[in-house]
């Protein structure tokens, strides 16, 4: 019996999503499952973004937190080392001090941070709320206005919030995540009323809600598949936005990435176990269809770029 | 690929005769192709159409066990490329490899490695499931004593036996016989002598070729040699390509039933690197492989393969769940607190571990929710004032303890006043929101 190669090409296309200025990144724009180059074009790589924050991170555990311990007082020399040290591509800015329950920072104090890191470095920059609706939707219109020209992401609208936040991220020239929870209906949902405020779909990115290895991954990685098979196959315009993974903040807050091996012997070296459950999380849902990841350790950023090289090569 | 019904009905006598219970041939082969019946109810079919319908019933890739006994693993039966559409069956097995050039000492620990690397994660045990002895140095002998070693210290552990000398294959495979082995190595090169060798131990047989359109011609060699229990590999070593043959011998068994491909898949994923190897490794678990050999299983990375392994091929129609019932931790009495939570494994397990690390004795109650996290039951309306009261009352518990006071987790702080309601004479205590907050809580709690 003779074999010929089952391979299949699609209708859809991911959109291609350009960020920054100065220094521009490109994800997106494929037109085939992850990583199949053997039967479709990839124009480009995935992209992986350094993640800092407004405020010192007490709650890292301390194996990701080692690696900024020199910098991580000031959100700008923390910027800075992941540009210049660690040949950051992108970086993201989490504004977790405006959280109620943190510091409870002021929108003109976001602003000041966001204005000082966009001084201070080239690469594109994200800039993340603290996952708090209300707030949310007071900081993040400042801030995009703030950031006004720079290209930059914003985020993260959900269904509570998107209205103020997509407004303001559309005056302000800038891309924006959208964010729902675990469902390929909500997604699609959400994508199409920001879409419907005249926001344009090929600004927009997905993120579907990530999750870490161990803690319902499976959930992320099935409803990843869902929305680029939808993209790809049935060609629909509104999921074909590029999908976000925002892994570090979800790996490295489950006891396998804190435990020490004292207390759980057969459970190995925390240091590797914590940068492996980074970068496995990162490489799965790669795999799912995320052209987007948000990253805190360093050594998993580089295993995982090690493995993009790999499939690049 | 199912035949559909009008493809059946050709193949049937088309006399309309009834004797199968149904009115008409074509009647009849619509209920086998939704399989509601089986082909032995019509009497009169031909032995021709037994054999194609027989073939297109066959699941489109092969089971085989690896190994025997209770460490036996199955492999293959895979039926869909997505698991979002059906789960995917078998779990990919993890084989250590050991060569007979590594150090004795280097070999020992290989082999308490694995066996010592079961884990329970989430109520399920957990291992490195298979040793791959692989004969790197070419000689017999040296392959001979690895193989003794590895039979005698590990004699329930399935094994893959790797080289490509027919000499090497007949000295060693003696070892395993009747052990369900995988014989790995055959190529078109050795495929005459290896074959009957892994026949003459019952062993699979592991088939190597540099791409997929010669590994095809060499499975049905195999097969034409007299052994179907084949496991496939396309020569892929790099990301891209274990990827790239994985997909399209996945797509080619389950798609278009294309027989010489469907067979389970082996990669080969030892790099130096044992974080990146990791990687390469959960590629495999994601797309495809039935097997993954490693160089080396550390602790951590076997936790993190394990987790993937688990999380890829769990049910996503039914979230893993345990029995719902009050469940003691430690030697609780009278006295000792109880709390309740839903029967999600990992809400379970997580809850229970936290309770076990306060040392403190104590009742938890696990309501069936379906599976579902506090927070999922609770927004779903199965974990309710109403029904956690009435699963309380039924539960019995109230015959055990003398107190009347239950730990909600602190997510759902806002029953407490329904559950208060229902279940009268009860007080609800909220507690911490993350489970492991719970040792501080309950230690105060009983110093209290
Ligand atoms: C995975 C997930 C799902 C999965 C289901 C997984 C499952 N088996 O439960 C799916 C996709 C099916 C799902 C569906 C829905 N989901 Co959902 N889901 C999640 C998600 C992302 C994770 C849940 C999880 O696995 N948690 C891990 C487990 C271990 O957590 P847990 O059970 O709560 O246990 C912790 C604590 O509660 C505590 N604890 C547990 N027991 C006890 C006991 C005591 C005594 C104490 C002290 C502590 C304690 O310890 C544990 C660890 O710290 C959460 C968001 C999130 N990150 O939490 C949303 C979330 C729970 N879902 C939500 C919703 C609304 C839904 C839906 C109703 C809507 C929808 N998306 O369609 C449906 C309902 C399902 C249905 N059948 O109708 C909401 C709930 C909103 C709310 N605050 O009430 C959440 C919080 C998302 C959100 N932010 O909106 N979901
Ligand atoms: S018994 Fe066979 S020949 Fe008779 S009606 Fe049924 S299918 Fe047709």
């Amino acid at each position: 019996m003779a074999f010929t190669p089952p391979k299949e090409s699609f209708r859809g296309r991911v959109y291609p999503v350009t960020i920054g200025t100065e220094v521009q990144e490109t994800f997106g724009g494929e037109n085939t499952l992850p990583f199949h180059r053997f039967e479709g074009e990839i124009p480009h790589r995935p992209l992986i973004s350094y993640e800092i924050q407004d405020v010192p991170p007490q709650d890292w555990p301390e194996v990701v937190r080692e690696p900024y311990s020199d910098v991580s007082d000031d959100p700008v020399k923390w910027a800075q080392f992941c540009q210049e040290s660690l040949g950051a591509k992108s970086i993201t800015l989490r504004l977790i001090g405006t959280h109620p329950d943190q510091k409870n920072l002021s929108a003109e104090d976001a602003v000041k941070v966001v204005t000082d890191v966009l001084n201070a470095v080239k690469v594109p920059l994200i800039i993340l709320g603290s996952n708090h609706i209300e707030k949310d939707a007071e900081v993040l219109p400042k801030v995009a206005e703030a950031s006004k020209g720079r290209n930059c992401v914003i985020g993260k609208a959900q269904e509570a919030n998107y209205k103020t936040i997509a407004a303001a991220a559309m005056a302000s020239g800038h891309k924006l995540i959208a964010m729902s929870e675990l469902d390929i209906n909500l997604s699609k949902q959400l994508n199409i009323l920001i879409t419907q405020m005249g926001f344009e779909k090929e600004r927009l990115i997905t993120d579907p809600m990530c999750s870490a290895l161990g803690y319902g991954i499976e959930y992320t990685y099935s409803v990843m598949e869902r929305i680029r098979l939808a993209a790809l196959a049935q060609a629909d315009p509104v999921m074909q936005p590029p999908m976000v993974a925002d892994v570090g903040m979800y790996v490295w807050k489950i006891k396998e990435t804190q435990a020490s091996e004292q207390d759980l012997p057969e459970w190995g070296s925390l240091r590797e176990r914590g940068i492996l459950w980074e970068a496995l999380t990162a490489t799965t849902l790669m795999l799912a269809g995320a052209e987007l990841l948000i990253m805190r350790h360093p050594d998993a950023v580089s295993l995982v770029n090690t493995f993009i090289d790999e499939m690049f090569a | 690929m199912a035949l559909t019904g009008v493809e059946i009905f050709k193949l049937l006598p088309k006399t309309n005769c009834k004797k199968c219970g149904f009115p008409t041939c074509l009647a009849f082969a619509m209920k086998l192709a939704q399989r509601q019946t089986s082909l032995d109810k019509c009497p009169d079919v031909s032995e021709e159409a037994k054999r194609i319908l027989g073939e297109a019933a066959a699941p489109p890739v092969r089971p085989i066990t690896l190994g025997t006994g209770d460490k036996a693993v199955k492999m293959g039966e895979e039926t869909v490329l997505f698991r979002h559409e059906k789960k995917f069956v078998n779990p990919t097995v993890l084989a250590l490899e050991i060569k007979d050039t590594e150090d004795e000492a280097v070999q020992m620990e290989k082999v308490q490695a694995v066996l010592t690397s079961e884990i329970n994660r989430v109520g399920q045990l957990l291992r490195v499931d298979a040793i791959c002895i692989t004969n790197a140095s070419g000689e017999v002998e040296r392959f001979e004593t690895l193989a003794k070693t590895v039979a005698e210290k590990a004699p329930e552990v399935p094994v893959i036996v790797s080289t490509e000398s027919p000499d090497a294959a007949k000295t060693v495979m003696g070892l395993f016989s009747g052990k369900g082995a995988l014989l790995y190595g055959v190529t078109e090169a050795n495929a005459e002598q290896m074959v009957p060798i892994a026949k003459e131990a019952k062993a699979s047989v592991g088939v190597r070729a540099d791409d997929l359109e010669a590994l095809s011609a060499l499975t049905e060699k195999v097969k034409s040699l007299g052994v179907e229990d084949i496991v496939v590999d396309s020569g892929a070593r790099k990301a891209p390509e274990i990827l790239e043959h994985n997909t399209l011998i996945r797509r080619a068994a389950i798609k278009k039933n294309f027989k010489p491909l469907g067979y389970p898949v082996i990669n080969f994923v030892q790099r130096e690197d044992p974080l990146y190897e990791t990687l390469l490794a959960g590629l495999g678990i994601c797309k495809y492989a039935s097997v993954v050999v490693m160089s080396s299983a550390e602790k951590w990375k076997n936790l993190a393969l394990f987790t993937l392994r688990q999380n890829i091929y769990t049910d996503p129609q039914v979230p893993m769940q345990v029995e719902q019932k009050i469940y003691k931790i430690g030697e609780p009495d009278e006295n000792s607190p109880l709390l309740i939570t839903t029967n999600f494994s990992l809400t379970y397990f997580i809850v229970s571990g936290e309770v076990e690390n306060s040392k403190v004795p104590a009742w938890l109650a696990v309501m069936d929710c379906e599976g579902l996290s506090v927070l999922t039951a609770w927004a779903a309306g199965k974990f309710t004032g109403a029904k956690i009261a009435n699963f309380i009352k039924e539960s019995g518990i109230e015959s055990q303890i003398k107190h009347r006071e239950l730990i909600i987790p602190g997510y759902v702080a806002i029953l407490k006043g329904a559950i208060e309601e229902k279940l009268e004479g009860w007080t609800v205590t909220v507690g911490p929101r993350e489970a492991n907050g719970l040792p501080s809580f309950l230690r105060q709690k009983v110093a209290a």
